[in-house]
């Protein structure tokens, strides 16, 4: 037992000040707190402190995000295999899932680590975690072909831009996952979105006649020129049980909204994520697309008939307010903010979905819009506070 | 009534005057550092919007527009080659006489606006918003919307930005951005968000 103690303190020597790699220390931090707890110990009270840091908040979020990860993987093997006309055998679907998520789970950390390392080294901080969770959730919300370069332009504009210009982990006002997709979304539009995009094209193997890979929102977008209820052209091809359990195309981490519903729940459990802002976004989502159903009467079609169900069960939309509305640093702080903050995102979600005919799928926008305007929810929030206060007090 | 109320949606979030024309940005950037300094320059632009549009329309459709002089006797004169020098000097006036009627009969609301009343003279969100509605051919009462809901838009913009800058004061960004560098940034990263209102037609 000594001599490996001493050979830890041996390796950690060349670290430190003085040593040979001292101005790599946030590297070898870095490394060291994610095999090892913390080495340091209180010289002054308070004492007690809580192991609930934020390399176990992270952690938290990242046991939360493995079941929606493996189903993905195992989905997307199942899409692919479908469109060349295959039998969806698991292990090969898993195999060709794995093929396809792999390399972009290698990209999003390789890039996204490489600029927290080069701005932690120049600012001689140490490496934060907050990499952790966002490089997993980037591969999780890109349709599965996205071209790599175009994955490792968007993780550079969405960490430098998006995180480490307001100083790093915890200073961001946007979610950075979110401002990748997002930036994706915008600058290359041809490759994030339509029918080909959700799953993997095998060399020399035609696309077989019957398969669409066209997801359910983008049918439902679809359903007016048909002249049918997006729920009739949803359910023609997607019925509710593969909607609930995932066999439906679309970003890897998305589709199950079964292991989505179990993240969410470790995630509250655990009070890592803050279950106020996951309630206000169903309250929403489900509250304004029951009175677009009224407004819509009997004999309408397009996506105004779809119903409250329909909308949670397709798209995104779980998976963004499970993992990214909750997002605590872009979320705002207050309590009632937050109900706020959650209820305006599911409001916004159905507007885009239903009345803006650019995008049939509005989650990603509705966060990243919200995300802007939580320091004014919260600020707003914080005056009415002191507004209560002073007049209760006032007498 | 419901062109009006669709108006005035688009040029509040779709069309915003800030973050999908980028008109205004000088005050935007400038004025955007408290939140309750950001909301009372966000007033004034509401206010001197909603006057200078129809004021502006008026000129352009009496005055300037091929043919608006015959009223005059003068139905081959057209003036509207003199628009933007007219319709700077109508904001101008319009905002000194707003600034004097404010000093004489509201002492409070002077002092709460400031200097940002005479600021708004060269703000160009105003200007614009004065050559949309020429371009668009508005009519009197849809002028009028457009001004108060492009002013609305604006403040908007402005609120949303102070609350973040108060948020971010703290920062560590890095030196050479900031104050106006970040502000950019952040302006930018806003407009990608509105973003999820292109494409609604009203």
């Amino acid at each position: 037992m000594t001599s490996k103690k001493n050979l830890g303190e041996k390796i950690r020597s060349l670290w430190e000040e003085g040593g040979r790699f001292h101005k790599y220390w946030p590297l070898f931090e870095a490394f060291d707190t994610f095999l090892f707890s913390l080495g340091t110990r209180t010289s002054r009270a308070p004492h007690v402190r809580d192991s609930l840091d934020l390399k176990r908040v992270m952690t938290i979020v990242i046991y939360a995000l493995v079941p929606a990860t493996c189903f993905g993987i195992y989905n997307i093997g199942v899409q692919s295999r479908m469109a060349h006309g295959l039998e969806p055998d698991f292990l090969l679907s898993v195999w060709t899932g794995l093929l396809v998520f792999v390399p972009l789970l290698i990209i999003s950390y390789g890039v996204g680590m490489f600029w927290e390392i080069v701005f932690s080294v120049i600012r001689r901080e140490e490496v934060s975690e907050g990499y952790l969770v966002t490089g997993l959730l980037i591969p999780l919300i890109v349709p599965p072909t996205i071209p790599w370069w175009q994955l490792v332009v968007a993780i550079t504009f969405a960490v430098i831009l998006g995180k480490e210009v307001f100083g790093g982990t915890g200073m961001n006002v946007v979610n950075p996952a979110l401002a990748a997709r997002a930036f994706l979304f915008f600058a290359y539009p041809a490759q994030i979105s339509g029918d080909g995009v959700w799953f993997k094209l095998v060399k020399g193997r035609a696309v077989v006649d019957a398969f669409t890979g066209a997801t359910p929102l983008a049918l439902g977008a679809a359903s007016k020129d048909m002249g049918l209820t997006a729920a009739d052209a949803i359910t023609r091809q997607y019925s509710f049980m593969d909607s609930f359990l995932g066999f439906i195309p679309g970003s890897i981490g998305e589709t199950s909204k079964l292991a989505i519903l179990i993240g969410a729940a470790l995630l509250i459990y655990s009070g890592v994520a803050s279950w106020k802002i996951m309630v206000g976004c169903l309250a929403g989502l489900c509250g304004t697309t029951w009175i677009m159903n009224l407004l819509a009467g009997p004999d309408s079609t397009g996506m105004t008939t779809l119903s409250p169900l329909h909308h949670l069960l397709l798209g995104g939309f779980l998976f963004g307010v499970v993992f990214m509305a909750t997002d605590p640093v872009s979320s705002p702080e207050t309590s009632s903010g937050k109900w706020v903050y959650g209820i305006l995102i599911g409001v916004m979600t159905a507007t885009i979905r239903v009345i803006n005919p650019a995008y049939p799928e509005g989650t990603m926008l509705a966060i990243l819009l919200l995300n802007v305007f939580a320091p004014l929810i919260d600020y707003v929030a914080l005056r009415i506070n002191i507004r209560s206060r002073r007049l209760r007090y006032a007498q | 009534m419901e062109n009006l109320l669709n108006l005035a949606i688009k040029s509040i979030f779709v069309e915003n005057i800030l973050l999908a024309y980028f008109l205004g940005m000088c005050s935007y950037l400038a004025v955007s550092k408290r939140v309750d300094t950001a909301v009372g320059l966000g007033l004034a632009v509401i206010f001197v919007m909603t006057i200078t549009c129809p004021a502006n329309w008026f000129i352009y459709n009496f005055l300037l527009k091929d043919g608006a002089l015959s009223w005059a006797g003068l139905p081959d004169v057209d003036l509207s080659f003199l628009g933007f020098i007219a319709y700077i000097a109508t904001i101008a006036t319009m905002v000194q006489i707003v600034e004097m009627a404010v000093d004489k009969f509201s002492r409070k609301l002077y002092t709460a606006l400031g200097i940002f009343l005479p600021l708004i003279a060269v703000n160009c969100a105003i200007l614009g918003a004065s050559l949309f509605l020429v371009e668009r051919e508005y009519s009197l009462a849809e002028s009028t919307v457009f001004g108060a809901a492009s002013g609305a838009g604006w403040m908007l913009a402005i609120v949303a930005m102070a609350a973040i800058r108060q948020k971010i004061r703290y920062s560590n960004v890095p030196a050479p951005l900031r104050g106006l560098g970040i502000t950019m940034i952040l302006t930018g990263l806003i407009a990608i968000a509105f973003m999820c209102f292109s494409g609604i037609s009203l």
